[in-house]
């Protein structure tokens, strides 16, 4: 027996309607806590967070909104809890790049040797230790995927030549 | 008053069409439920219909698939022609954990072009409601490109001392 007639339906876009806490949205760094050791990029199911090296003690996290899966893998595995779920939602745009983060951490350098680690020509199979390191466009892919008995020469050269971007998008 | 708020708030009564190109129907579970009348998006007059002729939106869920990327451009092209495209979810927004899949597109903006991007996986409904509403113009856009860097600038520091110089009680206590 209805009594009096109600409104079920949420006003939404003209009142704020917030997740609840354990709402999984976007994760943001914290970049005074983040120590830059890639685990995050290695757990991402979906290698949304790329690492890149700019120079020797210059190391670039991005973090590429548009393909993430709001899992929280990088959160759990974070040592230094840097990184924090938020629980937001409104992310419509009409540009990828609005989703994207980039963070420039400072790397100390190695006392003993006196590098980080090796950057640029070292092994293709000890690149791959840390997936973030991994590269962006096919041909590359093709290349580090491929074993000695297949190399290309014409392929690694121009892969040499690809430009990491600074930001996604670009 | 209120016949001019409307036209004010609704400026368009959108037709959608919803368009499932390999999703694993968490997207689309969630766009059935914003037509449901606890999101009820028929007050901003948004329709479903069945054929992409009577649409004016395309939803667009799931990462283009091989076999669907021939079906999904004719379906754009179908649609008459002021016509908006809305990738719905992270497979449809860059291809999700997809992306470099062997048999998939890698986003719904490989395919066809993409107006709005609504991420999450699934978007929540009122994720998608959000992003029609940012469509019809009722709301601003929230998210910008974030930039953060470990270096201090050299103001900032002047202020933060200037600030703990004023907050430190022990020199103020021996000008007394």
């Amino acid at each position: 027996m209805v009594l009096k007639p109600g409104v079920v339906t949420l006003k939404y876009p003209f009142e704020p309607h917030p997740a609840p806490e354990t709402f999984r949205g976007a994760p943001h760094w914290d970049h005074h806590k983040c120590v830059g050791c890639g685990a995050c990029s290695n757990h991402c199911s979906s290698r949304c967070i790329l690492v890149r090296d700019m120079c020797q003690e210059l190391r670039v996290m991005l973090y590429d909104g548009s393909r993430c899966t709001y899992c929280g893998r990088c959160a759990d595995v974070c040592p230094e809890k840097a990184i924090t779920i938020s629980t937001g939602f409104e992310y419509a745009t009409g540009d990828k790049n609005d989703i994207t983060e980039r963070v420039e951490l400072f790397m100390l350098t190695c006392q003993r040797c006196g590098r980080c680690y090796d950057m640029e020509h070292t092994n293709a199979i000890d690149r791959l230790d840390l997936r973030g390191y991994r590269y962006d466009n096919l041909e590359a892919r093709a290349l580090i995927r491929k074993t000695s008995d297949q190399f290309d020469q014409k392929l690694f050269d121009e892969t040499d030549k690809f430009a990491r971007p600074t930001k996604i998008g670009e | 008053m209120l016949a001019k708020l409307c036209k004010k708030a609704f400026p368009k009564s959108l037709w959608v069409y919803h368009c499932n190109s390999g999703a694993c129907n968490g997207c689309d579970i969630e766009i059935l439920n914003v037509l449901t009348p606890y999101y009820d998006v028929e007050r901003f007059g948004i329709k479903l219909v069945a054929s992409p002729r009577h649409a004016d939106v395309m939803l667009l869920s799931g990462a283009v698939t091989r076999p669907t990327l021939p079906l999904v451009k004719k379906a754009y092209d179908a649609m008459p022609s002021p016509k908006l495209v809305f990738g719905i979810g992270s497979c449809a927004t860059g291809g999700g954990s997809w992306f470099d899949c062997y048999n998939v597109t890698g986003g719904g903006d490989k395919a066809i072009p993409v107006n709005y991007y609504i991420p999450g996986c699934p978007p929540r409904p009122e994720a998608i409601i959000y992003g029609v509403a940012l469509a019809l113009g009722l709301v601003d856009k929230k998210v910008a490109p974030v930039e953060l860097k470990q270096m201090e600038f050299p103001i900032d520091a002047y202020e933060r001392n200037r600030a703990w110089e004023n907050r430190n009680v022990i020199y103020k206590l021996l000008d007394d």
